[in-house]
């Protein structure tokens, strides 16, 4: 299977030097706000886009390359499924074009037509199909050539949100069955969450910060990708003092100590997790008297918005433990925050 | 099928049948002399002499042919030449201009001009058809191959088409039902065409038949003919949509 390496990719409408390694079979996401380059990124990879930089499979260069020399499966956003041919001669289009022999053909688009469940439909146009059977038909005709890689350009986007919800595990398992090296596009944090070995972020054209999932939110790289990420608790703050390996930085009346490595910081975040709600003054750094102003009930958490000062800080608690509290709006409460786990953005 | 059902299928004939009957009445009334204004029944009526003399028949075959020869080989180049248009940026950017300042100007126009280059022969009326067939089928090609969604070439090459099968395999049918539109609109005006051509300089055919009627002064024969010209034209045009229903299956 096959390892995809961008190198400095560039592209004069958006991609700055987009340098990553997507491993052998991985399923890697590329998040990013619309209008940020994945789907330049995608079709730079497909060969259908102008770039510059060095796109390798295993090493082996794709530059100079035609699209269909590539061995890409590209499932575009739109699916662009070809309206004038049935669901099946869709699927044998790539094998068609690549000339195999009508056994295989046949052979191979049948064990598609049953893995992704269109033998009935075989014989209908585009037109007549809901928009999750075009997308299986667009994922069954990009896998059908076997390619080396297979990109992912928002494929739930187009899906009702409950369906996607069911979609995204199944599209997990097939990728998983057909051990390809996949790159996945979405601007949706919650596919993401639930499907990605690893992620990258893009933003505006730059690969901000690649990771798993986890690393990425206990310690973003910038503003941007706390922004995307939708993380509670980010604010614009000042380092006032700064001491040994720690510094006391400000926000919004705020007095926080915070692990400091120097350089210029721009802003603090706190996990809600990190962010422990008591009715009793804890006698530790980083504790401050606030007010419970509101609470937002989850499936297995809450989010509580405690007003501190002038700050609005989101504190998550364990629905059990929450409701062990009994707390009521309107209530005094104490907050602390370990020093470890205030994290500065530069 | 129900008896209402049957009455809505045919509910388009009802309109048809009272123009007809109106036509009748008013030429019993004898508000205008016969002569000018002849009774639908007296028309049907040389239009059966007609048929059985022949007279009909030799000059709709005459047009018939024209039509069809200018219109098969104006469509067949238009089409050819629009394919190629469509392929090569460069043919289309050359010809391109040359064409939309030819394509404004109508058939009629070249007559005088075909008269005096090759004279008054069967090649006058077909070359007349084949012009005002071969611009508009070239302009529907060529905008109907351009106007198809880029990404699908690009989808076809990404699963391993070269630029040439993905043209001729997504681009050109995906053209077609533009290429038809062209087709359609042009079989009417063939027959258009044709008639004024032969007012004007052939001495056989449906549209000499009505200049002769009318040095005769036989009005009933126009009035034939014109109904002739309106069925022909629109047969031409619903075997053309026949055909576009039966190529295009999934429009």
């Amino acid at each position: 299977m096959t390892e995809i390496k961008l190198e400095d990719v560039s592209n004069k409408y958006i991609l700055k030097k987009v340098n990553l390694t997507i491993f052998s079979k991985e399923l890697f996401m590329l998040l990013g706000p619309s209008g940020a380059g994945k789907t330049t990124l995608l079709k730079a990879i497909a060969g259908l886009v102008n770039y510059e930089g060095r796109i390798l499979f295993d090493g082996e260069s794709m530059d100079n390359l035609p699209p269909e020399g590539r061995m890409v499966g590209y499932v575009p956003q739109e699916f662009i499924l070809f309206p004038h041919k049935t669901v099946e001669d869709n699927i044998a289009y790539g094998l068609r074009a690549r000339r195999l022999s009508s056994t295989t053909i046949l052979h191979r688009v049948e064990e598609l037509l049953d893995i992704f469940g269109l033998r009935n439909l075989r014989k209908r146009y585009p037109k007549d199909l809901s928009e999750g059977e075009r997308q299986r038909v667009a994922i069954a005709r990009a896998l059908a050539v076997q390619p080396r890689v297979l990109l992912l350009d928002e494929p739930l986007s187009n899906l009702d949100p409950r369906t996607s919800k069911y979609i995204r595990e199944w599209l997990k398992s097939i990728i998983r069955r057909f051990g390809i090296t996949t790159l996945w596009v979405t601007h949706d944090i919650g596919e993401v969450e639930e499907l990605g070995d690893r992620i990258g972020i893009l933003y505006n054209g730059v690969l901000e910060q690649v990771g798993r999932l986890r690393e990425i939110i206990s310690s973003p790289k910038t503003g941007n990708i706390v922004e995307l990420l939708g993380l509670h608790n980010i604010f614009e703050c000042e380092v006032v003092e700064a001491d040994g390996p720690f510094a006391e930085i400000e926000f919004q009346g705020i007095r926080l100590l915070a692990p400091y490595d120097g350089g210029k910081i721009k802003k603090v975040l706190v996990h809600p997790q990190d962010i422990v709600v008591s009715r009793e003054i804890m006698k530790t750094v980083n504790t401050f008297e606030g007010v419970l102003e509101e609470v937002d009930e989850k499936i297995s958490y809450v989010h509580l918005k405690i007003r501190v000062g002038e700050a609005i800080l989101v504190s998550e608690l364990p629905l059990d433990a929450y409701r062990l509290m009994n707390l009521r709006l309107r209530e005094k409460v104490f907050i602390n925050i370990r020093p470890r786990a205030v994290k500065l953005i530069p | 099928m129900s008896y209402n059902k049957l009455i809505f299928r045919f509910s388009w004939l009802t309109p048809i049948i009272l123009l007809l009957l109106s036509w009748e009445i008013l030429a019993r009334l004898n508000i205008f002399p016969e002569y000018l204004f002849p009774s639908f029944t007296k028309t049907l009526l040389s239009g059966y002499i007609l048929i059985r003399d022949g007279v009909l028949w030799i000059n709709l075959l005459a047009s018939f042919v024209r039509v069809i020869a200018g219109f098969l080989i104006g469509s067949i180049m238009g089409i050819a030449l629009g394919i190629v248009m469509g392929y090569k940026d460069v043919v289309y950017r050359t010809l391109h201009p040359i064409f939309s300042l030819l394509m404004p100007i109508p058939a009629l126009g070249w007559l005088p001009l075909l008269i005096l280059w090759i004279g008054v022969n069967e090649a006058l009326p077909i070359l007349l058809v084949f012009i005002c067939s071969f611009f508009p089928v070239l302009y529907n090609t060529v905008s109907g191959i351009r106007s198809v969604d880029k990404r699908y070439v690009e989808m076809a090459r990404s699963l391993g088409a070269p630029f040439r099968k993905a043209f001729f395999d997504i681009v050109i049918p995906l053209a077609l039902s533009s290429v038809f539109t062209g087709l359609r609109l042009e079989a009417g005006m063939a027959w258009r065409t044709i008639v004024a051509a032969e007012m004007i300089a052939i001495p056989v055919g449906i549209g000499a038949l009505m200049i002769t009627s009318q040095y005769l002064m036989r009005v009933d024969v126009i009035m034939l003919c014109l109904g002739v010209l309106a069925l022909m034209t629109l047969t031409s045009e619903k075997l053309l949509m026949l055909m576009e229903n039966k190529i295009i299956k999934w429009g």
